[in-house]
């Protein structure tokens, strides 16, 4: 359905994207994790069409076998919300406060489906309803300001499927919200990718929002994919010193912040921190700050290395594996 | 000295009064904290978890003095907040001090950071030493002492932070109180965060009120632990106590949204 060919987008001398390759299909639930500046963002609105003008795309990126890694606007706008559609982060910036959510959300459907505003209403009423919104009709009515945080972001995922996409893109869409609520978001996510045979790519910082709500996962570290294989795989046995150094340094509720001589624990953590992106190492990315760095990983680039059982990583440590 | 704790809280209780419903009706209430009570002793880390709403923020105001209780006390040192006098508490705010979750917002952008860490300083009368005492707090949070000349948009969101606490600690407090510190912070970033608290409380004594919406952080940096849920406590007692053997069922229900299988 979906699929990334070396796809870059590059703002001048700085490259935010570098050779992504993905595919994505119908059904597939992938989760992207990685930090602030990873590029798991810009990836996310590459997908829909909507990286910043600024941005130069090389490789390619298709849709349904079209390419449209220089497709013109229109041609974009033909495709959001009933191919690809997206609900983010922040759910009160992402809704006009001065309309009703009802308004907002039978837009698409009107503009793009060209329903009439009654027909518009009730599939607006039923997706309320498969979203979890209860008293659904009187909902509609409402402002933003008037919904709680998960009402918000329920309100934005029944906007996201106003057209019926065959791939969602949640990015960060838990973040905002407290854990049971956020628990509960995660869920219906991935309930909804299932019922409607819907392709769900969930981009998050909260690796157990992603253990959660995805079957594969991609890692992302400034602008490159490190690491691509089964979310439950890459968590329990991470093969690259990125990942590795990443789940290390997230805290672990059950170990107590004093050993048992009384002395504080300090968490594991990665030396240094991102470069900014016109300074990255030519080579791996991680370079300079990877605990098994070779000397040819800064002007070297690593190549996604396959190993058994469908999982990838780029780093070179894998081809000397596989190599031995 | 050492039998006075650092930081006593009684019985603290706030309500605000929300906007009327009807001219006719008394406003309705809302007790955004209720009795709540725990001792902070030098060089110890309390951490209070709960979600929004659930009164912590409105603690940590408390116990800053940025606004009064409606009942119970705060005693700083043994000397109790409520009663001190305005500029009493002008010269005991060098001791406590506050790190803010939003490392973007806590700074101003057009002044240079090192004025920025300095303000603590000058809101007290400013000494001769000021700029080696920004240089000094700056290398303690691990950055380097030039970059009191640059511009906050210059930083990284944890450099941001780390300015955050450089600007914290300048004064020498005795009390941090860290809403939500590293909640808007990377996880790599976050751990250096925790740790560099770690260090400057066993560097300079500190004791730490560390208030997070998320278990596992709190776990890894606290001694003690107030679970808090819709202003009420719901929970308190040692770390081992709440983690390994939680008694609400609240604290049941964090520590399962935080992956922790029963």
């Amino acid at each position: 359905m979906i699929e990334l060919d070396h796809l870059s987008a590059h703002f001048g001398q700085a490259t935010a994207l570098r050779d992504a390759i993905l595919v994505i299909r119908r059904g597939d639930r992938l989760g992207v994790v990685g930090e602030s500046g990873s590029g798991k963002t810009l990836l996310a609105l590459c997908l829909m069409g909507m990286a910043p003008d600024s941005a130069h795309l090389t490789g390619k990126l298709r849709i349904d076998g079209q390419d449209m890694s220089n497709a013109r606007e229109a041609e974009w706008q033909a495709l959001r919300a009933r191919r690809v559609a997206m609900i983010f982060q922040e759910p009160m910036a992402a809704l006009n406060p001065l309309r009703r959510v009802g308004d907002t959300v039978i837009e698409p459907m009107m503009l793009h489906d060209g329903l009439s505003r009654k027909q518009a209403l009730n599939k607006a009423l039923s997706l309320f309803d498969e979203v979890g919104i209860p008293d659904p009709a009187a909902r509609l009515r409402q402002f933003p300001h008037e919904l709680s945080g998960g009402q918000r972001q329920r309100v934005l995922i029944a906007l996201a499927l106003a057209c019926d996409p065959a791939l969602l893109i949640a990015d960060e869409p838990t973040t905002a919200l407290d854990a049971n609520v956020a628990l509960r978001i995660t869920d219906l996510l991935v309930r909804l990718a299932q019922e409607r045979d819907m392709a769900l790519v969930f981009i998050s910082h909260d690796l157990a929002a992603v253990s959660r709500a995805t079957r594969d996962i991609v890692v992302m570290y400034g602008g490159d994919m490190v690491e691509h294989g089964p979310t439950d795989q890459v968590l329990s046995a991470p093969l690259h010193p990125y990942t590795q150094g990443l789940l290390g340094a997230r805290p672990d509720p059950t170990v107590l912040a004093r050993d048992a001589a009384g002395k504080r624990r300090r968490l594991p953590t990665i030396p240094g921190s991102v470069p900014p992106l016109d300074q990255l190492p030519k080579g791996c990315r991680f370079a300079g700050r990877c605990p098994v760095e070779l000397p040819r990983c800064a002007a070297e680039k690593p190549e996604m290395c396959e190993t058994d059982q469908h999982r990838r990583a780029a780093c070179f440590l894998m081809e000397e594996a596989r190599d031995v | 000295m050492s039998d006075v704790p650092l930081l006593e809280v009684c019985n603290l209780t706030r309500r605000y009064h929300l906007p009327r419903k009807s001219l006719l009706r008394r406003p309705p209430v809302l007790t955004a904290l209720e009795n709540a009570s725990f001792t902070l002793r030098a060089g110890e880390t309390l951490g209070v978890v709960g979600e929004s709403g659930s009164g912590k923020s409105t603690l940590a105001r408390m116990i800053m003095a940025f606004e009064r209780p409606d009942a119970g006390d705060v005693l700083f040192q043994g000397q109790n907040l409520n009663t001190t006098s305005a500029s009493g508490l002008r010269k005991l705010r060098q001791q406590f001090q506050m790190v803010f979750q939003d490392p973007f917002g806590s700074l101003d952008p057009r002044r240079r950071v090192g004025w920025s860490i300095a303000e603590p300083l000058r809101a007290i009368g400013a000494d001769a030493n000021t700029p080696r005492r920004v240089a000094d707090v700056l290398d303690q949070v691990g950055l380097h002492p030039g970059d009191a000349g640059k511009y906050p948009h210059e930083f990284s969101g944890g450099q941001r932070q780390r300015i955050a606490i450089a600007r914290a600690i300048v004064t020498r407090p005795a009390l941090l109180v860290a809403d939500e510190a590293v909640s808007a912070l990377d996880v790599s970033v976050q751990a250096q965060i925790l740790n560099l608290l770690m260090d400057l409380q066993d560097d300079l004594g500190l004791g730490i009120l560390f208030i997070s919406h998320d278990l596992a952080v709190v776990a890894s940096i606290c001694d003690h632990l107030l679970v808090l849920q819709h202003g009420k406590t719901r929970e308190t007692g040692t770390a081992i106590e709440v983690l390994r053997a939680p008694k609400h069922p609240y604290t049941k229900t964090l520590l399962k949204a935080a992956g922790v299988r029963p």
